[in-house]
């Protein structure tokens, strides 16, 4: 417990419900189930969020998975969600 | 090494793996290795109207570094082994 890094606080994350931002304006909620030092992750009952410009208009769509492998070079933050 | 034994498991599954370049593509996983490298068999494009591209292939070899998804399907992972697998890593990691 002595020595903290930024990821060890992922680990009290695991099994819970967590918010993922990505770059190209995506995000993801959803149970972590496993990650690692590259934050490559696996969520379970996730939704994703992307956004989107329509015609100058901000549109966002969303998508369900059950299960979910993230590839880590696309993640940029991970933090409890909102609620 | 987590995430290769991860996928080392799901190996002869079904999968569906996103592309960076929003290509989906779902297949058989038939191996993968350190780099998270995939090789797919029996291939199909879910979103083949708007990528045809790949129409004709079956068999696929996928360069880790261009995937940025890959959804399973829930029963194929036992979520307690998992969990475990990573407080593991994440101890591993430190040293």
């Amino acid at each position: 417990m002595s020595s903290e890094t930024p990821l060890d606080l992922l680990k009290l994350n695991l099994d819970e419900r967590v918010y993922v931002k990505l770059r190209g304006a995506r995000e993801l909620t959803g149970t972590l189930q496993a990650f690692d030092s590259h934050c490559n992750i696996v969520l379970s009952d996730a939704t994703e969020t992307i956004y989107e410009l329509v015609d100058g208009e901000l549109k966002s769509r969303t998508k369900d998975s059950e299960m979910i492998f993230v590839r880590g070079d696309t993640v940029t933050l991970v933090t409890t969600p909102a609620e | 090494m987590l995430f290769f034994s991860f996928f080392k498991t799901l190996v002869d599954q079904e999968v569906t793996v996103e592309l960076k370049n929003d290509i989906e593509l779902k297949g058989t996983l038939k191996s993968v290795d350190q780099f998270l490298n995939l090789k797919l068999d029996n291939i199909s494009c879910s979103n083949e109207a708007k990528y045809p591209h790949l129409s004709s292939v079956r068999n696929i070899f996928i360069r880790g570094s261009t995937v940025r998804y890959v959804y399973v399907d829930k029963n194929m992972v036992d979520t307690n082994l998992l969990q475990d697998a990573a407080r593991r890593e994440a101890m591993s990691a430190k040293k």
